[in-house]
């Protein structure tokens, strides 16, 4: 079940609205629209799906409409045409009185610039949206207190926003979308205003709330690192349209159209795909059953000179050579034992590529990829250098 | 040819005025009239009561009070003992606390009146642009001219002096809230919404906090008016300083006259420096 249904929302700054959806329909762009009526369009009737627990991006360059559609999502511009659905209420239709408490209970925002109230003390901002619907004054003080600590700010409560760095005031902007506890976090360029490290661990401690969270968070970014980094999901918009929908390996590997593809080509891949996106299934045998025949057997018909060695519950147990197969073979040792190496380099399914190709390169031997004790795949040198280059096959499902 | 105004008659605009000033008066006579009344009495008893305050004590109450106000430093302080001592030294204490009372009363009603306006305006394009003139009208027409209704309504006196105040020295007010609140950074606004705040909630919780300083800075520009009506409202016979000064001049005393003057320049000072000081107090954390 989405957690948020949007449908055909389109939404026309200026006087000529009608006739500016008109020649929407009639599928004229934004700028001839522009010339024709003078009205800009903000979007132009997205509609997509977010799902329970989800991060879901929405990127796009300066001015194709990202922050218009982020606030179209709980209303503080109020849509043109079409329908949000949070919980299977329509925002757009919705009374003033219900969209008070949609915005109070279900959906909070960060802000780019923080948007914290400069006259309040750390706990008073946390505390705003408990205050605004009239929560008594311990209550709040003990759940916005909860939500400080929980971005490490549990020692700031009685300083002043002026007081602190960029970083702390934007995890104090987190922590008060936080503690009303809402189902939505609405996050517009909330890390765009901090330096690139400062902004690396903000994404990092992001991703760690959000495994113990686990809202439900539309995060706006013009950054692609960004938005491959934190993204479950990511929407691509262009001039008010959404372009693409799609895990961030398929807008990487199969963008949709030349501006997606614009967009994704200065991508560092290195950071981006992982060991599960490049191994292959590996070649085999069973330390349990097969002796040195089988193993050069093998190696010969594929044409390789090791072969990894697994036990019959698939543990990975090491590997052999085509040479020490030989020579074990000439002195009639049947076990794999004897010739077993073990110092195959190994890694996580999760590990990024950049990480992956120092290794490679130091390595004689795939590296293996490993899980629990069993080998998922392998990697083999060229798989790294090309699917850095943009080519070779990419393993797609979502490890 | 060129002449071609003496072919066209004169509008009676002063007539006009006049007219609508003389109904005016009379219909409302039944609202003037208290007004004129009881609340001129409460006036004076307000002003006599303050001049029945042993001087010395009032100089230290505003002494502490400075001391305070200007972040315990002792230059205000200091100054507002050697003014007072001296105003009084020159027989115009009770002159002084009478001014006083006027131009408290008449800030005071003009903040009353003006805030909310200056609220409306804010919050609405069409009363901005209603509004705007009006107050250009106000604030261009010579402060003189507003005594002659103010005399036709409420007769001579202080509460004439008040109203005739209330017109000229309102204006800054109104301006400055709706400037002050205007200027709220959109993203704050957006917050404050976001949360799901009420409009009266955004208002008292996000934007009056924001725009402080900007209101009072337009009330003090407001105190200084109605400071600088104390001349003029003497014309029609409101009592303290001014009248001083305007008896001085029609006597062509120069002495008595810079005395009195004097005496206006000390308590100008002295509610500058105070209504600064509460617009910058908590500025430490803005
Ligand atoms: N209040 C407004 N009135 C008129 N036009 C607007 C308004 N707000 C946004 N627009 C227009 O709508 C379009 C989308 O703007 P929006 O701010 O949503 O873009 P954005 O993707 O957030 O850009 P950025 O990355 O610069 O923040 C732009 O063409 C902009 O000029
Ligand atoms: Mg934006």
């Amino acid at each position: 079940m989405p957690v948020i249904k949007v449908e055909g929302l389109s939404k026309v700054f200026g006087k000529n609205v009608k006739q500016a959806l008109k020649l929407l329909e009639e599928g004229k762009t934004k700028e001839e629209i522009l010339k024709q009526t003078g009205s800009t369009v903000g979007v132009n009737r997205a509609s997509f799906e977010v799902e329970a627990g989800e991060i879901f991006v929405i990127m796009g360059l300066s001015g194709s409409g990202k922050s218009t559609l982020v606030r179209l999502l709980n209303r503080l511009i109020d849509p043109t045409e079409g329908h949000v659905i949070v919980d299977g209420e329509d925002l757009a239709t919705m009374n003033k009185k219900d969209l008070l408490r949609v915005r109070r209970t279900k959906m909070s925002m960060v802000f780019q610039k923080f948007g914290l109230f400069p006259f309040r003390s750390i706990l008073e901002n946390t505390e705003y949206g408990l205050e605004v619907q009239g929560i008594a004054k311990e209550e709040r003080s003990k759940k916005a207190r909860a939500s400080l600590e929980m971005v490490g700010l549990g020692n700031y409560v009685d300083q002043y926003p002026s007081q602190l760095s960029g970083g702390m005031q934007q995890r104090v902007g987190l922590a008060r979308a936080l503690a009303n506890d809402p189902e939505v976090l609405l996050m517009d360029e909330a890390f765009s205003a901090l330096d690139p490290l400062i902004r690396k661990e903000m994404q990092d401690e992001l991703l760690d709330l959000q495994d113990t969270m686990k809202k439900t968070i539309i995060f706006i970014t013009h950054d692609l690192d960004e938005a491959l980094r934190i993204g479950d999901k990511i929407a691509l918009m262009k001039d008010g349209s959404i372009v693409q929908v799609g895990s961030p390996e398929e807008i990487l590997m199969n963008p949709a159209n030349d501006y997606v593809e614009k967009f994704v080509e200065d991508v560092d891949r290195s950071k981006v795909l992982t060991a599960y996106n490049i191994m292959k299934r590996p070649e085999t045998v069973n330390i349990d059953k097969h002796g040195p025949r089988v193993a050069l057997e093998r190696m010969q018909k594929e044409g390789i000179s090791t072969i990894y060695v697994t036990d019959s519950k698939r543990n990975l147990r090491g590997y052999v050579t085509a040479d020490d197969a030989v020579v074990a073979l000439r002195s009639d040792v049947t076990n794999l034992t004897a010739i077993l190496k073990t110092d195959a380099p190994s890694v996580p399914k999760d590990t990024l590529m950049n990480a992956i190709f120092d290794i490679s390169h130091n390595s004689p031997v795939p590296i293996t990829v490993v899980e629990d004790g069993k080998l998922l795949g392998i990697i083999v040198r060229g798989a790294v250098i090309s699917a850095l280059a943009g080519q070779g096959e990419v393993n797609l499902t979502h490890a | 040819m060129l002449n071609f105004m003496e072919n066209i008659e004169e509008i009676p605009l002063a007539e006009w005025v006049s007219k609508a000033t003389g109904i005016v008066s009379d219909s409302f006579a039944f609202l003037f009239d208290p007004i004129k009344n009881e609340f001129g009495d409460g006036l004076e008893s307000f002003a006599d009561m303050l001049a029945a305050v042993p001087p010395v004590i009032v100089i230290l109450l505003v002494a502490v009070l400075a001391f305070f106000l200007s972040g315990k430093r002792f230059g205000l302080a200091a100054f507002s003992i050697v003014g007072l001592l001296l105003v009084w030294n020159q027989g115009l204490w009770e002159e002084l606390m009478l001014s006083f009372s006027l131009v408290l009363v008449a800030s005071l009603l003009s903040v009353i009146i003006g805030v909310p306006i200056g609220i409306l305006m804010s919050k609405s394009k069409i009363a901005e642009n209603i509004i705007t003139p009006v107050l250009d009208f106000m604030q261009t027409m010579p402060a003189f001219v507003y005594l002659i209704p103010a005399v036709a309504f409420f007769s001579i006196g202080m509460v004439p002096g008040i109203f005739a105040s209330l017109i000229f020295a309102t204006p800054p007010t109104v301006r400055l809230t709706n400037l002050g609140i205007r200027q709220v950074s959109e993203e704050l606004v957006e917050a404050a919404e976001a949360f799901g705040s009420t409009g009266a909630q955004k208002l008292f919780k996000v934007e009056l906090p924001m725009a402080k300083t900007t209101i009072m800075a337009g009330i003090n520009q407001t105190v200084m008016l109605a400071l600088s009506m104390v001349v003029i409202a003497s014309m029609i016979g409101a009592p303290g300083l001014g009248r001083e000064v305007l008896s001085a001049l029609q006597r062509a005393d120069v002495g008595t006259g810079f005395v009195a003057g004097l005496g206006i320049v000390i308590l100008a000072i002295i509610i500058d420096r105070f209504t600064q000081s509460f617009s910058l107090k908590k500025g430490t954390n803005i």
